[in-house]
């Protein structure tokens, strides 16, 4: 499986490199350039995608979806619905009120849990909505919100393992994430191939790193920036993104991550206080969009698949958005230097709650109360557009187009924004991915400059493209190299997820002996 | 019967010279009296950072204590040893008003000791100083030095 992989990958980068080339030189040819890669892109990806988007024998329930979701329930009933009982004690723990004063200085709860909201809050929850609102209807805004509270118990479990299976290094750096507790947590737990897990994780990391964490993100910029300024060539954005990520991550230019990284979550506020805005202008309309996403969860109200086909896509886009069992947000909580890892564990809950069920509703609900989704005023059921596969919608876009349009519909400034917003989330999300990435390629093939510049240069190349394939193509390449991580990363969340319980059981006891208190201010 | 404690925020600048000086003076004139220096990292653990930031924190608070101890504690501990004083010098991240005020609850301190305007003089000026702030809120009596 491994190897054939790695065939693939090998002959996707050789096509696409023998197309690169002559057409990066010649720019009068881009159109044919875009629809090649196209081409080639569906072409090679397309049986991989198939496999892992297969329904479950029997049914029409693909069983990658299953497979997260029972996941997360089998998490929220082992550790006793940890995202409930918790909830209070999590916000407790980021507002450092167990914080040692003595370790002042170090990187808070607060800190480690905005880090791994910049890499997830982003495009998932403007562009990722509307892909799901737009095919599964608003009922799949419901089962988002369901795969968002489960998969905070998931988020829950990976990153107290995160954190417990560490590498600290002598300098005081640190190295963290799945690869390390499968071979660390299975060792210690007596389990074989946790060193094989490690390595079949690492591969599809760099693949999601790739997919969802790069030629998504440059794809849906592009797409963002076409709305505003007219429609050109994607490989220009690609080529433009591609040159100031490489200027980053081999070039040293550190500021501009910085930057970027200090300007995305005030984009996020204001993407919320906007959001919360056009809510309240149309206050009137709340009641009856919650109606539509209740009615729609059960019914589909008319979209392709019915009720599966607004529950497949609510959980898709969920597991894409806040990545719950996906292993990534393992490798960002890694860094707190916390005594207690369960600590992380009770923190990170909160990313699903706060990405998926707080910022993914919203929008959700502003694309309904729009009215971008064409509806049959006879029956109010959605008409839905065969050709394209999806729910008829205002000037027939999707993705991040469809947002700009619903809040467009308020504020005729906000594409504007959003291209601003949706280009510096997609940067600062393919920064977050190029080092996931980066960590998962020098677990494969060791440290050194040489070896790194070759996955940074594979990395930038990979941006052009995504930027230059249609949604289509990318979407789902995207959707199934993150989803490839989640299988092998549940597995090993299965195999250790006693050692979790036993963590949160010593930490609940010296909670409630006194052992560990509230620091007084 | 106990050591009278001084607290006394030094910053690297010349008016946190001159409040260590005073410290000195008082000490002199008290007789059986402990001096205990402070030089606070400013640090909020309410800031945005990125991943490699996070992944090098470590390593920079260490360096960032080290250089306060070479640069500022260690000449200044030096000196006032030399005169025969009983010192302690302690590095903090945080804010500089709390914890200031913090450590003298902590050490049963008589006073806290700061000089007006701090090395941060225009970001002090416009948000309000760490002298201010610890004459609005400190828990024991505070002398600030001009």
């Amino acid at each position: 499986m491994k190897c054939f992989i790695m065939l693939k990958l090998h002959h996707i980068m050789a096509a696409l490199a023998a197309c690169l080339l002559p057409g990066l030189a010649a720019a009068q040819e881009a159109v044919s350039l875009d629809e090649r890669i196209n081409g080639i892109f569906a072409d090679y990806t397309g049986w991989y995608v198939g496999f892992i988007f297969a329904p479950f024998p029997g049914t029409d329930f693909s069983w990658i979806a299953l497979w997260l979701v029972v996941g997360a329930v089998v998490f929220t009933v082992y550790f006793g619905a940890i995202q409930f009982s918790g909830f209070v004690h999590s916000i407790r723990l980021v507002k450092g009120d167990y914080s040692d004063p003595n370790d002042a200085g170090e990187v808070s709860h607060f800190q480690a849990l905005t880090t791994a909201l910049s890499g997830t809050v982003g495009l998932g929850n403007i562009a990722g909505v509307a892909v799901a609102v737009s095919i599964g209807g608003a009922g799949a805004t419901f089962w988002m919100i369901v795969a968002g509270l489960f998969g905070m118990a998931t988020k829950f479990t990976e990153c107290t393992l995160g954190v417990k299976y560490r590498n600290e290094y002598p300098d005081g750096s640190v190295s963290g994430g799945p690869m390390y507790y499968m071979v660390k947590g299975f060792k210690e737990r007596g389990l074989p191939l946790g060193g094989a897990m490690a390595v079949v994780f690492s591969i599809f990391t760099i693949l999601g790193a790739l997919g969802g964490g790069n030629m998504f993100q440059a794809n849906q910029a592009h797409a963002q920036i076409s709305t505003v300024v007219g429609d050109y060539p994607g490989w220009i954005t690609g080529v433009v993104l591609a040159l100031l990520t490489f200027a980053v991550i081999a070039g040293g230019l550190k500021s501009i991550a910085r930057v970027t990284e200090k300007i995305v979550p005030f984009m996020g506020i204001f993407y919320v206080l906007v959001s919360l805005l056009i809510l309240l202008i149309n206050y009137d309309q709340i009641l009856w969009a919650f109606g539509q996403i209740i009615e729609g969860a059960f019914t589909g109200l008319g979209v392709v698949g019915g009720f599966t086909g607004a529950l497949i896509q609510g959980f898709r886009r969920a597991a894409f958005s806040n990545e719950a069992g996906i292993g990534s947000a393992a490798i960002a909580h890694a860094a707190v230097r916390t005594k207690e890892p369960v600590t992380e564990g009770y923190v990170a809950l909160l990313e699903p709650f706060i990405d998926t069920v707080v910022i993914c509703t919203m929008t959700a609900l502003v694309i309904v109360i729009s009215g971008v989704l064409a509806q049959d005023s006879a029956t109010g059921l959605y008409i839905w557009n065969a050709e394209l596969g999806r729910i008829t919608t205002a000037g027939d876009v999707s993705g991040v187009a469809l947002t700009s349009a619903a809040y467009a519909t308020a504020f005729s400034w906000f594409p504007v924004l959003l291209m601003v917003a949706v280009v510096l989330f997609a940067f600062s999300t393919m920064i977050s991915w190029s080092y996931y990435g980066l960590k998962a390629w020098t677990y494969l093939f060791g440290e050194g400059a040489v070896k790194e510049l070759i996955f940074k240069i594979i990395f930038c190349l990979f941006i052009v493209i995504g930027a230059a394939a249609s949604l289509g193509p990318v979407i789902d390449f995207s959707d199934a190299m993150l989803f490839s991580m989640a299988i092998v990363n549940i597995i090993a969340l299965y195999c250790l997820m006693p050692i979790v319980k036993r963590e949160l059981h010593s930490y609940r006891r010296r909670l409630r002996s006194g052992e560990i208190v509230k620091q007084p201010k | 019967m106990e050591k009278t404690t001084f607290i006394v925020g030094l910053d690297g600048s010349e008016t946190g010279a001159r409040a260590l000086a005073f410290a000195m003076d008082r000490a002199a004139a008290i007789g059986d009296c402990a001096i205990v220096i402070c030089y606070v990292i400013e640090w909020s653990p309410f800031t945005f950072q990125t991943a490699e930031e996070n992944r090098e924190r470590h390593k920079r608070r260490e360096a960032e204590i080290a250089m306060a101890h070479e640069r500022v504690l260690n000449p200044a501990l030096t000196m006032t040893r030399a005169e025969g004083f009983d010192i302690e010098g302690i590095v903090r991240h945080g804010d500089a008003a709390d914890i200031l005020d913090a450590l003298a609850r902590e050490r049963g301190a008589k006073q806290i000791i700061v000089g007006r305007i701090g090395a941060r003089g225009l970001k002090s000026r416009l948000f309000g100083g760490v002298a201010g702030r610890l004459a609005a809120t400190a828990s024991v009596p505070i002398t600030i030095i001009p």
